[in-house]
């Protein structure tokens, strides 16, 4: 009897529509696998290897895009995964950032002698996982998504074994990483007891047609509020940012670019997921509690910014003061969430996570840059003078810098304009203007750094700054396309506005 | 709308030229310093002749909007690239046009590295694009990213190559202008949707259509207003958001002195005439005595720190905010003698503080002070420059047969019609110009030089040639303003029209009206 009849029935496997998990894993394990039995591989040859991965499971999202708006949503592997416009547009946000922190990984690590394929195949495991939790379409994969991104981050955050930052960092982030996920995995059981399923088609059938009272909507509501504190942590919104700023700092800059762009990216794609997608029904609830993250997030956030003193704590501070932003547009989603109509608030939480992912990998690429001239010096006053030493690079940063102000002709001010717009659609002028002054407070921050690149000099004993090949191509196509977006947004917009029409 | 006979795009191109030659320079090659500033000038003279022809062209029958150019841009958003030209900006587009290259050529920006003429002349070319673009944009978007362009390459000018106090000074200015900006971008974005809500029927960033089409809820209008009206208040400054200015002045390079007065600070100006009266003409109209008092306040105020200041180039910093508060006072007034004088006085401030700063600048580089005190008797040493710093002082005194006075003589007597009280006070503002300036002229210039002024240098030839068309215009204007004013006044009239439909508001006009049909009901 043990090998009796079971009315267990695979689901099928479209593997062409997983093909861009399918090459990032299939990287991944070339690297482990072959990097292990095979001598170390001439300069570069690992981090090319995983560009190149990033950039082939970028092209085959863009497939897929093609494939969805020629035949429209699907839900794949038993209605595990979501295939629409929105998993693709995650997906090549997070292949493009990784590519780029490859690119960016692969001078850092040389140099400090620590090159191998262990890094690099984490960078896409943890791609892989953070591409998961954008697509999944059930909350039981999007905790295996989280995991698989969290365990990698822990390690590479603890990268640098020959720095006891590094080490703190990994397992300060491990510590409360691991509290966030338990009671991401807690919600989820909650969210569960109160609508039998974890499957989010089959939880907004639940609510469909009947309300849930008594005791089971309680199970929903603090299953809401869990995922929120497991989300929360991911994203960093304060309150539940602290690590933040103290593992930034710690992890090897190309690791800090990495958490800031593909962690936050997977994040808030799994928060739109279960808000948005999966929990429409009570959105009265949870909005307000994402109001109050956002605006907690943009105050804190630009206000500590301003009064650090190390230029990767003041942009950990300040992906602290974007993810307030990003929030602002979730919120504006809420309005219309489950709604057939919906407004601008998701397009335009997604086109804010592609454009800050490359900014910010951009930003501690020339952090990175910096940091090794001076000793792994990241204080503000590494920076004085660069613009005397190194113009371009200095133009760059500031480059990077005015876009995170959100000054207008570069990518930073399209994606801010998009979720004030998305708010203020929805008629929350509050939010917006509080978004707004966060946006003043925290452009002194970016004002600071600007003025030690361009008016301070420098002292006679700074190095002037190497630019390898890798990481400047790395700068220079985080700059080009921040200033294409800037002056050239429709087609992303375009692109983006599909994003509503999503599978579940 | 007038279809301009030229096939070519005027105005893109007076933004687009001074973009490329900041690009050109850009990438021109380190080792040949000494093309730098020949591009400079090449786009600038070639964006100032543009200017000029588009004076020229111009139709001064038509009120409306001419040379326009529109494109869609951002779809998505009903962006499009607008831009057109009418009697109210026409003359701020000739005057940057004009004030730049006149910056570029006389102005030596004093790099011991001539690899930081890069840099310098990039960032002028780029600002001029900038306030070039405010001008002429048509679309709240455009306008909005040209105002906040202008930020930037002057804040490098400031921080770059200005005096001692430069980086906080710049740093100021930056986040003065910043803070006001964000209030109007989201007034902006307010005031799009609202719009499509109620009367334009879909989301358009178009200027005229929706300030001919919008029906906004007088609360509503009021808090719109609000939030253009502070950007342009820090902008313009009006009292009490005006601190940045004095330190923004006397701490930045003379040609962004000049620039910073000319034309800079009539983007605020501009601002409230064509997104404040024209856009919210009702809460411009309920709000005007606050911005009258302000205005007065300014007047007087500006007047008397200006005369109490030591150093020349604050002086004349504070003397603008005077001078701004005229121009508010005559843009609040809504009559067309007082708009007309407001428009005018916009250029006429821009023609003779531009040319005060280029004299103070000159002053500072043959004595490296700016200290009143330190001067003595310059008159003996250098007549021809005590002459020119004469004609231009006059002017910015506003006295008759210079343009200062038909400027300032048409604000006065315009919002005397409306606003009675407030011109009595802001009059003796034109007295207290007269102290300042020439009780500054006494100190510096009479007497009998010291030993540190005997070798004060005469007006250099080529310092003249940069003076010269300030001096003429100043003469000209004073003595006949007609062409001027025949080109703004229509603009003025349709803008008053608009006014008066929207809001039921009447505008008063003098008693005496030519060839008025005679009606006495006695």
């Amino acid at each position: 009897m043990m090998f009796g009849q079971s009315d267990f029935s695979a689901p099928g496997v479209e593997w062409f529509h997983l093909s861009p998990v399918i090459a990032l894993v299939a990287g991944a394990l070339v690297l482990l696998v072959v990097g292990a039995m095979t001598p170390r591989w001439p300069r570069g040859g690992y981090a090319y290897l995983t560009v190149l991965t990033s950039l082939v499971a970028g092209a085959l999202a863009m497939f897929q895009w093609d494939a969805v708006t020629d035949d429209g949503v699907a839900t794949l592997v038993g209605g595990a995964l979501a295939f629409d416009t929105f998993a693709q547009l995650v997906t090549i946000t997070i292949c493009a950032a990784t590519a780029l922190v490859a690119l960016v990984s692969d001078d850092e690590l040389r140099r400090a002698g620590r090159d191998g394929p262990e890094v690099y195949a984490l960078l896409l495991v943890a791609a892989v996982g953070g591409i998961v939790m954008g697509s999944a379409n059930d909350l039981i994969l999007m905790f295996l998504g989280l995991e698989t991104l969290s365990l990698a981050l822990y390690v590479l955050a603890a990268s640098d074994r020959g720095r006891p930052a590094s080490q703190e960092a990994g397992l300060k982030y491990f510590v409360l990483g691991g509290f966030a996920s338990a009671f991401f995995l807690y919600g989820i059981a909650l969210v569960y007891g109160g609508t039998q399923s974890t499957n989010i088609g089959e939880i907004i059938a639940s609510f469909q047609g009947s309300l849930l009272i008594g005791g089971k909507d309680t199970m929903v509501l603090a299953g809401i509020a869990l995922l929120l504190v497991g989300l929360g942590f991911k994203v960093a919104a304060v309150p539940f940012h602290t690590w933040t700023p103290d593992v930034y700092q710690g992890a090897p800059t190309n690791v800090t670019a990495f958490m800031a762009s593909v962690g936050k990216a997977a994040a808030f794609a799994a928060l739109l997921r279960v808000l948005v997608i999966a929990l429409p029904f009570h959105r009265d609830d949870w909005r307000p509690a994402i109001w109050v993250l956002a605006v907690l997030s943009l105050v804190i956030g630009s206000v500590l910014a301003i009064v650090q003193a190390d230029v990767k704590r003041m942009l950990a501070y300040s992906s602290i003061s974007h993810a307030g932003f990003i929030l602002v547009g979730v919120e504006a989603a809420g309005h219309t969430a489950g709604e057939p109509v919906a407004g601008d608030g998701m397009p335009s939480v997604l086109t804010y996570l592609l454009l800050y992912s490359v900014l910010t990998v951009g930003s501690f690429a020339v952090v990175a840059l910096v940091a090794r001239s001076n000793g792994g010096d990241t204080s503000l006053d590494a920076f004085r003078g660069l613009a005397g030493r190194r113009p371009v690079l200095a133009l760059a940063l500031t480059v990077f810098l005015l876009a995170q102000a959100g000054v207008p002709l570069t990518s930073g001010f399209v994606a801010k304009w998009g979720v004030i717009q998305a708010a203020v659609e929805q008629r929350s002028y509050a939010i917006a203007i509080i978004a707004m002054v966060a946006a003043v407070i925290a452009a002194f921050l970016y004002l600071r750094i600007m003025v030690s690149t361009w008016l301070e000099a420098g002292s006679e004993a700074t190095a002037v700054e190497a630019v390898p090949f890798s990481t400047g191509l790395a700068i220079a196509a985080a700059a080009g396309f921040t200033l294409l977006v800037g002056v050239w947004p429709g087609w992303l917009l375009d692109a983006a506005a599909t994003v509503t029409t999503y599978a579940r | 709308m007038h279809e301009s006979a030229l096939a070519f795009p005027i105005l893109s191109m007076l933004v687009f030229v001074p973009v490329a030659g900041a690009l050109a320079i850009t990438l021109l090659s380190k080792r040949r310093p000494e093309y730098t500033k020949l591009v400079a000038a090449i786009s600038s003279v070639a964006t100032g002749a543009m200017s000029v022809w588009l004076v020229a062209e111009f139709d001064q029958a038509d009120s409306g909007f001419q040379f326009v150019s529109q494109h869609a841009w951002i779809e998505q958003w009903g962006i499009s690239w607008h831009l057109g030209v009418d009697g109210v900006s026409l003359f701020l587009v000739l005057l940057t046009g004009v004030l730049f290259p006149l910056a570029i050529l006389g102005i030596d920006p004093h790099n011991d590295d001539p690899a930081r003429d890069k840099p310098y002349f990039a960032w002028l070319l780029l600002l001029e694009a900038g306030v070039m673009g405010s001008f002429i944009s048509l679309d709240l978007f455009l306008f909005f990213v040209f105002f906040e362009i202008v930020l930037v390459p002057m804040y490098f000018l400031i921080g770059g190559w200005g005096y001692e106090g430069r980086v906080q000074a710049a740093t100021k200015f930056f986040l003065y202008t910043m803070v006001g900006s964000a209030f109007m971008l989201v007034s902006i974005m307010a005031t799009v949707f609202i719009a499509s809500r109620n009367g334009v029927g879909h989301v358009t960033f178009d200027l005229v259509e929706i300030a001919e089409h919008a029906n906004f809820a007088a609360s509503t209008g009021r808090w719109l207003f609000f939030g253009f009206a502070v950007a342009f208040a820090v902008k313009v400054p009006i009292f009490p958001l005006h601190t940045w200015l004095p330190d923004a002045h006397t701490q930045a390079p003379t040609a962004g002195s000049v620039v910073l007065a000319g034309v800079m600070l009539k983007l605020g100006t501009y601002g409230l005439l064509r997104f404040g009266l024209y856009l919210f003409p009702e809460a411009a109209l309920w709000s005007r005595h606050l911005w009258l008092t302000l205005a007065v306040i300014g007047i007087i105020y500006g007047a008397i720190a200006a005369t109490m200041q030591k150093d020349l180039k604050r002086l004349v910093a504070f003397s603008s905010v005077a001078h701004l508060g005229f121009i508010v006072l005559g843009v609040f007034a809504v009559t067309s003698q007082a708009l007309t004088g407001a428009v005018m006085q916009m250029v006429n401030h821009g023609v003779s503080t531009g040319a005060l700063f280029l004299l103070v600048g000159m002053i500072y580089e043959r004595r490296h002070t700016r200290q009143i005190a330190e001067l003595k008797g310059i008159q003996s040493v250098a007549p021809v420059f005590a002459a020119a710093f004469t004609v231009v002082m006059l002017s910015s005194i506003g006295v008759p047969g210079l343009n200062g006075f038909v400027g300032e003589y048409l604000i006065l007597i315009g919002a005397f019609l409306s606003a009675r009280w407030y011109v009595v006070v802001a009059a003796t503002g034109v007295i207290l110009a007269a102290l300042y300036l020439l009780w500054a002229y006494q100190r510096v210039f009479h007497g009998e030089p010291d030993d540190d002024n005997r070798s004060f240098a005469e007006l250099k030839l080529k310092e003249a040639m940069v003076l010269l068309p300030f001096i003429g215009v100043i003469v000209f204007t004073g003595v006949y303003p007609k062409p001027m004013l025949d080109r703004i006044e229509p603009a003025i009239g349709a803008l008053i029209a608009h006014v008066e439909e929207r809001t039921g508001h009447e505008s008063p006009r003098p008693a005496v009206v030519e060839h008025a049909p005679e009606e006495h009901g006695e």
